[in-house]
């Protein structure tokens, strides 16, 4: 049973909710093996298939009307790589998670970006480099064109740099506060001058002419650095292994207990430092007191009733977690989402009283079968009710009422 | 239920205790109610708390176009004279700014130049919170408002905000404030008063975080007795959000005139809510910054001034702030970098209108940042004891500053 516990709390963290038969066979299975399993490395991923970027097409004279119908069909484009994308997180694994975190963490907004293609070549950098070394992430990421545009870097120039993307690199992405200076921002900035996206190709290069190639004293080292150079110093710097597994810590285990030795010692892979995460006692005694992101509960409860994400339910998905407060490439900032408590409002009590119950709507046959409190429990993957919780779904008879309350539950809102 | 017993309803709430409203606000009977409360002093004050995220550039916004310094460091950002919106002073506001610009004239406008904090930080994330914790040295876990809040019954409705998240502005050690959605609340049928006082019961041993999810249906029960007298009469909300061309910096807010509509509503309708906290975001503005600034404060200018109005006479001051102001020399984007001290405005009944706090100086700068000169917890001091008449101590770890001459 303990076992059973354990394995539940590994699955419900590393993916977007495990089902009961995922449960029952992880338990089969054991904690390691299905901790092997869930690091397996991901196959491929082939992006959905969208006509090209109507506006990065349009010629230079374009008129009026002919921009505003193309960011029109942009938004479509984003919509439906939403869409897609929902429908992959709720296909299950850890690999879609890993994305999502990614996601969350080098948070760039389509709404400034506005190209799907740009925002999805940017996933496929989280799905190619994301589970490994964070070297490689790192020095695609500051090339990274959807990155580029959402920091000003196209704007970033030899004559007067622009800090936005320097400064969110270092504070968000890589080191944190603390780690470095103003000087080293003022540094960086200069150190990724020139880089332009050309949005015919979705590709971003250096132009030599607005490139500052000048020497620096940055985080300590003066010298010339490329963009190379400045990610190698990045991942060298002693701030990032622990900046970098406090975020996995917050997202994975909990906001609030400090991350684990062990865990520090598994260095910059990302793989190795969610395994030796998953294999600290303390990640074990987090279960029940992280927040579900609204992404993390819809997607969760979509898989544990057997909702499929088709035509018809993929459209209404994204409007529901617009009420619930996070819609995918749409972070409300380069901060990422909140995390803990701020998700837990009188406002996400009612979103998701009323997404409990159109949810319910939408798995007639989960509903169905449903017979008390205890099966509901199975059902949500929830270990378990408390009293109050199962006093007051004791009473409830409408299958369908039962199922929407059981979403919008204390113990489903956390996990 | 008509608007006095609503009132005395509220009060009671500040008597008793949290502990009796925790059970339903139904329970509590009118009989409880008038042996408890006088009325809510009719003069009691409502503050309206405006967030702009993203560092709003303070020098753009009001304008010291007088001073020779200030054309030279942002040659391809400023006005043509025929343009600016004359303060006096040799400051203007931007012509994105007309409706406050008029307030400014008929004396009901404060701008408290030069705010800011020591030792800034130019973090939007970081300045943020130490704006709303106003704690400088280390930013805590609660907010200035919530902690306010804690001093009083804690009832969540006293604090409303209209986000989605919580922000941390209104996050007590005890208690929050609400987030409500949309204007009314009406509860899913799924979810009877029965489930929700079960759902809301504290239960023994659970995690922190599901006793506040606990706690949020017993706030709910209480939120929704209040709301339920206000009538969504706001413009529906927009569900294609525009395109935006500012790194995003926090706020993931309906827009600024469906905010202040239904604060409006709310205080019209006789809440007693106290304070209100609404947001603007999009001021992230590294390049092109002119243009898209002042369509940015024209947002701002329309929705904010068209709601001072309406509330005229009502007892609201809206406060008006951001995570900082920006560099004061223009990069080559004809944008500007993250900075430090900028304006705050102050606005509504008992505001004495004009410029208070003294206007930083363009060239003796820190590291090219204006230096501030009046301290933010000052202002923040001066709201609570001017607008939600309680010691500013209290929320504000012993602060005993003061912004003097700005509250009648």
């Amino acid at each position: 049973m303990a076992d059973r516990r354990a394995i539940s709390h590994l699955l419900r963290r590393l993916t977007f909710g495990p089902t009961a038969a995922e449960i029952d066979a992880a338990t089969a299975a054991g904690y390691e093996a299905t901790l092997d399993g869930l690091l397996r490395p991901a196959a491929e991923v082939r992006p959905p298939e969208l006509d090209v970027d109507p506006y990065a097409m349009l010629d230079a004279g374009a008129a009026r009307e002919q921009r505003q119908r193309a960011r029109q069909e942009q938004r479509a484009q984003v919509a439906t790589a939403t869409r897609w994308w929902l429908a992959r997180m709720a296909g299950g694994g850890s690999a879609e998670k890993l994305t999502f975190f990614w996601h969350g963490h080098w948070a760039t907004s389509a709404r400034k970006v506005r190209s799907a293609h740009l925002m999805l070549a940017q996933q496929q950098t989280f799905r190619r480099y994301g589970a490994g070394d964070t070297g490689p992430l790192i020095r695609a990421m500051l090339r990274d064109p959807a990155l580029i545009i959402w920091l000003d870097g196209q704007r970033n120039t030899r004559k007067a740099p622009n800090e936005n993307l320097a400064r969110e690199v270092m504070e968000l992405f890589t080191l944190g506060l603390g780690a470095y200076s103003e000087a080293d921002v003022k540094a960086a900035a200069r150190v990724l001058t020139g880089w332009q996206v050309d949005h015919r190709s979705g590709t971003a290069r250096l132009v030599p002419q607005r490139h500052d190639d000048g020497a620096v004293t940055l985080l300590g080292r003066t010298g010339t650095f490329d963009v190379d150079s400045f990610a190698d110093l990045l991942v060298r710097h002693e701030a990032h292994v622990p900046f970098l597994a406090g975020r996995l810590w917050a997202r994975y285990a909990g906001t609030t207990s400090p991350v684990p030795s062990p865990v520090l010692a598994a260095g910059r892979d990302t793989t190795a430092l969610i395994r030796a995460m998953c294999r600290a006692p303390e990640f074990a005694a987090t279960a029940g007191t992280l927040v579900k992101q609204p992404v993390e509960w819809l997607i969760g409860a979509v898989r544990q009733l057997g909702i499929p994400v088709d035509e018809r339910t993929g459209a209404r998905l994204p409007a529901v977690l617009r009420t619930l407060g996070q819609v995918p490439f749409a972070p409300p900032s380069v901060g990422g989402w909140p995390e803990g408590t701020a998700w837990l409002t009188t406002s996400g009590t009612v979103a998701r009283l009323r997404a409990g119950q159109q949810l319910a709507a939408l798995a007639p046959a989960a509903a169905e079968g449903l017979d008390g409190a205890e099966q509901l429990a199975t059902l949500l993957a929830v270990d378990t009710w408390t009293d109050r919780t199962y006093a007051g779904l004791r009473d409830v008879d409408d299958p369908r009422r039962l199922l929407a309350l059981g979403l919008a539950s204390p113990e489903y809102a956390v996990h | 239920m008509n608007t006095l017993t609503r009132r005395r309803l509220l009060i009671a709430g500040g008597i008793t205790g949290g502990a009796a409203l925790a059970a339903g606000a139904t329970a509590v009977g009118l009989r409880d109610v008038l042996a408890t409360a006088p009325a809510r002093d009719p003069l009691a004050k409502t503050l309206v708390l405006v967030t702009l995220y993203g560092g709003n550039d303070g020098l753009n916004t009001v304008i010291p176009y007088a001073d020779p310094a200030y054309a030279a460091a942002r040659p391809g950002m400023t006005y043509p004279a025929e343009e600016l919106l004359d303060l006096g002073d040799g400051l203007a506001f931007n012509p994105g700014m007309p409706g406050l610009h008029r307030l400014y004239g008929s004396g009901r406008l404060a701008v408290v130049r030069g705010v800011g904090y020591p030792r800034p930080n130019r973090s939007h994330f970081q300045s943020m919170d130490i704006w709303q914790t106003a704690q400088p040295d280390r930013p805590g876990t609660t907010g200035w408002l919530g902690r306010w809040l804690d001093t009083t019954s804690g009832d969540p409705r006293l604090a409303v905000s209209f986000e989605p998240v919580l922000p941390p502005l209104l996050a007590g050690a005890t208690s929050a404030g609400a987030t409500v959605p949309g204007g009314t609340l009406t509860l899913p049928k799924a979810a009877g008063p029965g489930v929700l006082t079960a759902f809301g019961t504290p239960a023994a041993g659970e995690s922190a975080a599901q006793a506040r999810a606990a706690a949020c249906f017993a706030d709910l029960m209480r939120v929704q007795d209040l709301m339920a007298q206000v009538d969504d009469g706001a413009p529906a909300g927009d569900e294609t959000e525009p395109d935006a061309p500012a790194t995003a910096t926090g706020g993931d807010a309906p827009p600024l005139d469906r905010q202040l509509a239904l604060v409006a509503r709310c205080i019209e309708a006789g809440a007693a809510t106290r304070v209100y906290s609404v947001s603007l975001g999009g001021f992230d503005l590294h390049a092109d910054s002119k243009d898209t600034q002042r369509a940015q404060l024209a947002r701002l200018d329309g929705p904010l001034a068209a709601f001072a109005e309406r509330m005229t006479g009502r007892g609201v001051v809206i406060a008006v702030y951001s995570e900082f102001g920006r560099r004061v020399r223009a990069n080559a984007s004809d944008g500007t970098d993250h900075g430090t001290a900028s304006d705050v405005f102050l606005l509504g009944d008992g505001v004495r209108g004009g410029l208070h706090g003294e206007q930083p100086s363009l060239t003796d700068l820190d590291d090219g940042d204006l230096k501030h000169t009046v301290d933010f917890r000052d202002v923040y001091a001066t709201l609570l004891a001017g607008v939600l008449a309680t010691d500013p101590g209290l929320a504000l770890d012993g602060w005993t500053g003061r912004l003097d001459g700005v509250m009648t």
